[in-house]
């Protein structure tokens, strides 16, 4: 374990190299980004990040489809695929709310910006 | 039978939750009727679970569930016991009250009260659950359905607070996935039990399950609002109805604390603590700094709902520390004090709606003189206010006490000190609303005179007063007063009265939870 290289992570590791880049941009544009649909967007990619992250950890060297006839295997471990099924639906939802405030936010002052809504709040 | 109850509980309030808005295509004011009737359900089936643990019952304390059928690993678990059971009771009897309380005033909608019971479906679903990976969803549940409840108000900054709560929450929530997910790694289950043996055999000092805690800690801290991830919290708060912010704030915060104690000590165990030293303290330092700043920040609002929603920060910091502590004492302090900063917050928050709605007092500042117009409502204020506070007879008292001596006994006295600290700076902010509504007079519209007056000096305050000179304007502005039902008082009476009455609760909560420390504490 100890003697693990930055070139092998990213070689042999590519994958959850891929979900901490994925999520990290996700969650910056969620902190950095004005635009509150871009928030809501960086979100998303934070939460699909994880989904994938989920994905990877039921990969087997050789795996096939969980469908158990007689014997067979190795087989992909399902257990995640049911875990990220959930979870995308668990995120639509949050998206769908998400996007719901955002419009009715934009009706009531007429804007996206995060920093203007500020502003006109502490006005209120 | 007992076990049956598990489901019953959950799916009950979630099914429930359809008819509001199924009826109200016919019938305009279906809605009340059915929330009261399946949250009275509710509490009579919680009642029947805290009778069924009780020592007294003769049956099993720990009940457990297999959803579907499915055996335990490989299914999904419910649990109730004495932590659970304390924490459904206190769910389904919050929840009449708030409906109770929210009959006349705040959002009346049928889509409010399917929302009202899709919220008390998910939180005792986290209260009942026994997967990891199912609490997550209850989780989500619980924050879905807040949002949706804080932004139920006209105000356009509640739609703001609501979002922002929206983004944090959510984050939150994805950080305990996270969690979950190193944790699934590194054991393959997802049930607590069962995870709790293999975390033992896979060892506490694995990178992975240190991270995975950590990301569990974190996400946690988000939803129960510790400083520095408090920031959503007060917005949420302040702008949502008030109806809904005695809901959310007696209950959500408070059974996402719930479910850390119950990760932190059934599932990782306290030996996890003891093996991690750095992460032990790090709780720790983060909890004692929640409870400083949360207090200070506290003092410092002029918005009473915001004076309250930065004490929660502080209150739940002295949880965290609890839950740091490792100590058996601190634990049950803590247990205790979530349920007695559920009842305190939701006197306090309903008490100020009250206010707000009769006489529109929204700053410290309006509420001045408002006990001699008020004498119940002010007077049942104090009383959770004192309660909060820390003074006895009250389950304030207990919960501090218990966690203070948890830290003595532990060693810490940097928490003890914490702990004494906070008493005194919490004894400021709600001393300085009850010398607001007992003493001061109803004259200080002028906000500089009002932000003088709140810092608390009682002889300054008088010659402002005389000085303010604009007494008659701001006398008959206070005038108005719009009526307020009687079941609203009677509430906050009944809620404030408990706070009180549940000072002699302690062996009562000590017979419930010994058996589940027993099995924490080993």
């Amino acid at each position: 374990m100890t003697d693990v290289t930055f070139i092998d992570v990213l070689t042999t590791r590519h994958a959850y190299v891929l979900f901490v880049l994925l999520s990290a941009i996700g969650l910056y544009m969620m902190i950095a980004n004005e635009n509150l649909v871009k928030k809501v967007i960086g979100l998303n990619m934070f939460q699909t990040g994880i989904f994938l992250f989920f994905i990877t950890s039921a990969y087997r060297v050789g795996g096939s489809t969980p469908i158990v006839k007689s014997g067979g295997g190795p087989y992909v471990s399902p257990l995640p695929h049911v875990i990220v099924l959930t979870a995308i639906v668990v995120g639509i939802s949050l998206t769908a709310v998400g996007l719901a405030l955002t419009l009715r936010l934009y009706a009531e002052y007429g804007t996206l910006r995060a920093s203007a809504l500020r502003e006109v709040i502490a006005d209120e | 039978m007992s076990d049956a109850l598990l489901p019953l509980l959950i799916a009950l309030p979630l099914l429930a939750g359809i008819f509001p808005l199924l009826l109200g295509l016919r019938f305009e004011r279906a809605g009340w009727p059915v929330a009261m009737t399946a949250s009275l359900t509710v509490a009579v089936l919680a009642g029947w679970l805290a009778w069924a643990v009780s020592p007294w019952s003769g049956g099993p304390q720990r009940f457990v569930h297999d959803l579907a059928g499915y055996p335990a690993p490989y299914g999904i678990e419910l649990v109730g016991d004495g932590l659970s059971a304390i924490l459904a009771l206190l769910i389904s009897v919050v929840a009449v009250a708030v409906l109770i309380y929210g009959r006349t005033t705040g959002p009346q909608t049928n889509a409010f009260y399917s929302g009202y019971l899709l919220l008390t479906g998910g939180l005792l679903g986290m209260a009942l659950t026994g997967d990891l990976f199912n609490l997550f969803v209850f989780l989500e549940i619980v924050g879905l359905v807040s949002y949706a409840l804080i932004a139920s108000s006209d105000d356009g900054r509640a739609a703001y607070g609501a979002l922002k709560y929206l983004f944090l929450g959510t984050t939150g929530a994805s950080l305990y996935l996270i969690g979950v997910g190193y944790a699934l790694v590194a054991t393959g289950t997802l049930n607590m039990g069962d995870m709790a043996t293999e975390l033992a055999a896979v060892g506490y000092t694995d990178p992975l399950v240190q991270a995975a805690f950590g990301f569990i800690l974190i996400g946690f801290m988000l939803k129960i609002a510790i400083f520095p991830l408090h920031t959503w919290q007060p917005d949420a708060y302040t702008y949502a109805p008030d109806t809904v912010s005695a809901f959310i704030s007696a209950l959500v915060s408070t059974t996402a604390a719930y479910a850390l104690i119950r990760i932190a000590y059934d599932v990782f165990t306290v030996d996890f603590f003891a093996a991690n030293p750095l992460i032990t303290d790090a709780v720790l330092l983060v909890a004692s700094v929640s409870i400083v700043v949360g207090s200070l920040l506290a003092l410092l609002q002029t918005e009473l709902k915001r004076v309250f929603a930065y004490s929660s920060v502080a209150q739940f910091g002295m949880i965290l520390a609890a839950i740091g502590l490792q100590s058996e004492t601190a634990l049950f302090g803590a247990v205790i004090h979530l349920v007695g900063h559920g009842l305190m917050k939701a006197t306090l928050f309903m008490g100020a709606g009250v206010l707000a709605s009769a006489y529109g007092a929204q700053t410290v500042a309006d509420y001045a003189g408002l006990a001699k117009r008020a004498p119940i409502t002010s007077g049942m204020m104090a009383v959770a206010g004192l309660a909060l506070v820390g003074i006895p007879p009250s389950i304030g008292t207990l919960g501090k006490w218990f966690i203070a001596l948890g830290a003595v006994e532990e060693g810490s006295w940097g928490v003890a000190a914490v702990i004494f600290i906070s008493t005194l700076l919490t004894l400021t902010y709600i001393g300085r609303l009850l010398e607001t509504l007992y003493f001061n007079q109803p004259a200080t519209t002028d906000d500089e005179t009002g932000v003088v007056g709140d810092a608390g000096d009682a002889t300054d305050d008088g010659s402002i007063v005389a000085d303010g000179g604009d007494t008659e304007r701001a006398t008959a502005g206070i005038d108005d007063v719009a009526p307020v039902a009687t079941e609203r008082i009677v509430v906050v009476v009944v809620l404030a009265l408990s706070t009180v009455a549940l000072f002699g609760a302690a062996g009562l909560f000590a017979e419930f939870l010994d058996p589940v420390f027993g099995r924490f504490f080993q």
